[in-house]
């Protein structure tokens, strides 16, 4: 097998992995926060302006970790720098 | 496909390019100032407000009240900054719902510039209320050891800033270009609108995040003693 077809497969399943992995954890903290959130919410309804808007910058917050990952996947897809330098190397 | 404004380009001078990022970012700067300058021509105070004039009003005391509630602080100082970031992420999110245009906050260039502004208010704001020697001194707080610490923190703070807006806008416009290929009939509509929400969302949070830090760098400790809800969140990040 040559280096491009290497290169490929390799950025393909890892750019899978990459994604895969990376959004388990997000979500299991933002479920768990947003549990925490609502039984928050449950118990004083008053706070309840102060609570979401801690929750959504809380959120955003533990989400950004899974958009670090599927940036990480779509530079692997779209921009891969080793493929594009085993190009530059078969083709100059 | 192509995902980055960037590399739309509309006109080329040698190296001077004009792409759809500058185009579109003109367009909501133009448009924010135009219509408010419109709005603010004659403004009145009697019963007979107008309109539009309402409506500015009320964005700017909601502004207001949210800075209020997260910084603890009068809003006034940071009401021209933070309403600013805002307002202009707004529109460059939803500026996406109008056919053929592109969301200048789906490059990294526009999110990059504007975590810089954050990046360069944070000691602006914290040097004018707290002087040079009582900004400084916050970096060899608990300890001189934090020293790097810190500074990583506030770098790696700013390209977080950059690099969460750019993702949440660049995948919302990457799975309605995916999903056009997919089921291009009504689909995505529906993820065209969730897009709305998360623009919206977004540009909350990089307003709020950066007035917290910049509150966070301003803030005397022993100031506030009242008890504050937002303040161990603050305190948290």
């Amino acid at each position: 097998m040559d280096s491009i077809s290497i290169i490929g497969m390799v950025s393909i399943i890892v750019s899978g992995f990459t994604i895969a992995i990376g959004s388990m954890g997000p979500a299991f903290g933002e479920a768990r926060a947003l549990a925490q959130a609502l039984s928050a919410i449950a118990q004083q309804p008053d706070e309840s302006g102060t609570l979401t808007r801690t929750l959504f910058v809380g959120l955003a917050m533990v989400e950004s970790t899974a958009i670090y990952c599927f940036v990480v996947a779509l530079i692997l897809i779209f921009a891969n720098p080793f493929w594009d330098f085993v190009i530059k190397q078969v083709g100059g | 496909m192509e995902f980055n404004p960037d590399n739309i380009i509309y006109w080329q001078w040698d190296f001077v390019k004009i792409n759809a990022t500058l185009i579109y970012s003109w367009a909501v700067i133009l448009l924010l100032c135009i219509s408010s300058w419109l709005i603010t021509r004659n403004l009145t105070s009697g019963p007979g407000l107008s309109r539009w004039q309402n409506l500015l009003e009320s964005i700017v005391s909601i502004i207001q009240d949210q800075i209020r509630e997260a910084s603890q602080q009068e809003p006034q100082k940071y009401l021209s900054f933070i309403g600013t970031l805002f307002l202009f992420i707004v529109f460059s999110n939803i500026i996406t719902i109008i056919p053929g245009t592109s969301a200048p906050t789906a490059s990294l260039s526009t999110t990059a510039a504007l975590a810089a502004c954050v990046f360069v208010a944070v000691p602006v704001f914290g040097i004018v209320t707290r002087g040079v020697k009582g900004y400084l001194m916050q970096y060899v707080k608990p300890t001189p050891f934090m020293l790097p610490f810190n500074i990583i923190g506030e770098l790696s703070r700013t390209m977080a800033l950059a690099i969460r807006l750019f993702g949440n806008i660049m995948s919302g416009t990457l799975v309605v270009a995916i999903l056009l290929s997919l089921a291009p009939l009504f689909f995505p509509v529906i993820m065209q609108v969730l897009g709305l929400l998360i623009g919206f969302i977004q540009a909350y949070v990089f307003a709020i995040l950066a007035l917290v830090y910049i509150a966070s760098a301003t803030r005397v400790h022993g100031e506030n003693n009242n008890q504050d809800t937002t303040g161990s969140f603050k305190q948290s990040i």
